[in-house]
């Protein structure tokens, strides 16, 4: 067993209503593994349940191959996590808090020392080190979070929502954070911020009412969208209908899609039919006809609207699920 | 044993972080000396003893060791440091232990800190120091007993208020387990037998045994063992409860 991350079969319910249905993944060292969903979908619950907080109401979870439910002490001590909305003792200093968490880790004296100058430095707390954490912005908040996760240099890092309501700076070095780390460890990381997923993971998994509905990396889940294969013709307002009716004519076209960009130009959007190929079609066809066109692009899947048509089906097919 | 103690000094530090320690160091002391100058009649009565200081240790107790003790799993659940708490490598017991002696502990300072009345007592008398010895040794253990009692309750709900109200209650029970207000309570639907362990639960009556100068082992492993098993049920609830 070479995954780090074994989970099978997880299952929780509370009271009636059930949060994780039915929920089997791993991941292996090197592997950054999103997590997306819609709020309450059960991102946090599942990841509960991987860190010990929570007892799962059925499935197996292995951490380096040890057993959750029979050694919760053991797999911690391989788990790096940072809840969400990082919690923290307000009343304590990122010092004392560090130092603290290193006690508990099992860290000791020069080492101990050495590990926090390390961490302190890698997130920069330099500037807050001995002010009560309840005075701190939220950037530095989450940075003591992050860092109190680190600290031991986990082989498993569960972070569950790490950049939520930083600012595009603190988000950048969160990020950059997790890849400097991603070599050696399995991480997963929570978000409902998709360009998050393109960014820092390279697996990645849409879930929502607590069923695993997409698994696979960034490129295979923008795969999934109907944008995936489409070419778009941007072009002045006047030859918008000409090239509309030359497009829908193509056999190969299966439909099209028009919007106005700006005041005097139109996009035209062509979707391929099954199992076809738009871009000799397309750029044939601007050629023959010779219309001046400003851009003829090929339109890459977008996550949001793979992540929208998967999670909305659900939705509607939730009656019979 | 490790985990104890780092949980026991993060508490401490706590304690002393924030104004808690200090408030209640003081009002303990303040309290402390009025019940036993003003109510107790500590001078007029001219013995040599701490009799009026130590009677009201179980009515002061009823409000200053919920005041403490609501916090002890309120605030986790309340800020949400539990599920931080509870995914370090600490067992569920370690933690409860730890945070109980750390709260045991200040009220140990708070009790050592009126050391002042045992020497102006035998600077004006011939006291028995070993009943006085005695006696602080019995309100420690009773106030470890409210104390655990605390941390069961705090530990069912994430409101420190509610905590403190159900504590007061149910220390109040105890303490009186043995009088009629409370068994009147239970004798109309308890069969006898339980209602002769209820009785046998009385803070008042373990601790006034104590205070007479006789240590009973049997006083002090009813404490002791008082303390286990509700630290005990805390601890059971808390793997039962962790989520809200």
């Amino acid at each position: 067993m070479t995954a780090m991350i074994d989970v099978q079969g997880l299952r929780k319910e509370f009271g009636h209503f059930t949060a994780v249905n039915d929920i089997s993944f791993s991941v292996e060292p090197g592997q950054v593994l999103g997590f997306l969903g819609p709020n309450g979908a059960g991102k946090s619950t599942t990841m509960k349940m991987l860190t010990g907080f929570l007892t799962p109401t059925a499935g197996r979870i292995h951490i380096c191959g040890i057993d959750v439910a029979a050694k919760p002490v053991q797999a911690k001590k391989k788990i790096g996590y940072l809840p969400e909305g990082a919690p923290l003792y307000a009343e304590m200093t990122p010092a004392s808090f560090l130092s603290f968490i290193g006690d508990v880790r099992g860290l000791k004296g020069a080492d101990k020392k050495k590990r926090i100058e390390q961490i302190v430095e890698q997130v920069q707390l330099q500037d807050v080190w001995k002010q009560p954490i309840e005075t701190l912005s939220k950037g530095y908040k989450r940075r003591v979070g992050l860092a109190q996760a680190i600290l031991h240099d986990p082989e498993v890092l569960v972070l569950d929502e790490p950049t939520d309501g930083l600012d595009p700076n603190q988000k950048f070095e969160v990020r950059q954070l997790v890849q400097q780390m991603a070599s050696d460890k399995a991480i997963i990381i929570s978000t409902h911020i998709l360009e998050e997923v393109d960014a820092v993971c390279n697996q990645a998994m849409i879930i929502a009412r607590g069923r695993i509905l997409a698994n696979g990396t960034p490129k295979e889940l923008l795969a999934l969208s109907q944008f995936s294969g489409a070419y778009s013709i941007l072009i002045t307002s006047s030859l918008q209908s000409t090239v509309s009716a030359s497009l829908q004519a193509l056999p190969e076209v299966a439909s099209i899609e028009a919007a106005p960009e700006g005041d005097e130009l139109f996009r035209t959007t062509a979707f391929p039919a099954p199992d076809v190929k738009l871009h000799e079609v397309v750029s044939g066809l601007v050629h023959a006809h010779g219309w001046p066109a400003l851009e003829i692009r090929r339109e890459s899947g977008r996550l949001d609207d793979v992540f929208r048509q998967l999670t909305t089906e659900v939705g509607q097919g939730g009656a019979h699920a | 044993m490790r985990n104890v103690a780092v949980i026991f000094r993060r508490e401490m530090a706590g304690y002393f972080a924030t104004p808690l320690a200090y408030v209640f160091v003081v009002i303990f002391l303040v309290m402390m000396s009025v019940f036993t100058f003003y109510v107790g009649n500590f001078f007029a009565r001219g013995q040599a003893d701490l009799q009026p200081f130590f009677t009201w240790h179980p009515w002061l107790y009823l409000f200053l060791v919920p005041a403490l003790g609501m916090r002890l799993w309120a605030e986790e659940r309340k800020s949400g440091t539990i599920e931080l708490l509870l995914t370090l490598p600490v067992s569920m017991l370690e933690a409860a232990l730890g945070k109980f002696l750390a709260a045991w502990c200040m009220i140990g300072l708070a009790l050592t800190l009126t050391s002042p009345i045992w020497i102006s007592v035998n600077v004006l008398g011939q006291p028995d120091n070993g009943v006085i010895l005695a006696s602080y040794l019995g309100s420690l253990l009773m106030a470890g007993a409210y104390l655990a009692v605390c941390s069961c309750i705090s530990a069912t709900t994430r409101n420190q208020v509610i905590a403190f109200v159900l504590s007061v209650a149910a220390c109040f029970a105890f303490l009186l387990a043995g009088f009629p207000l409370v068994l009147d309570f239970f004798r109309a639907w308890v069969p006898q037998l339980v209602l002769e362990g209820i009785k046998t639960l009385s803070f008042l009556a373990h601790f006034e045994a104590i205070i007479k100068g006789v240590i009973d082992f049997r006083d002090v492993v009813f404490f002791l063992s008082f303390i286990a098993f509700w630290l005990y049920a805390g601890a059971w609830l808390i793997d039962r409860k962790k989520a809200d």
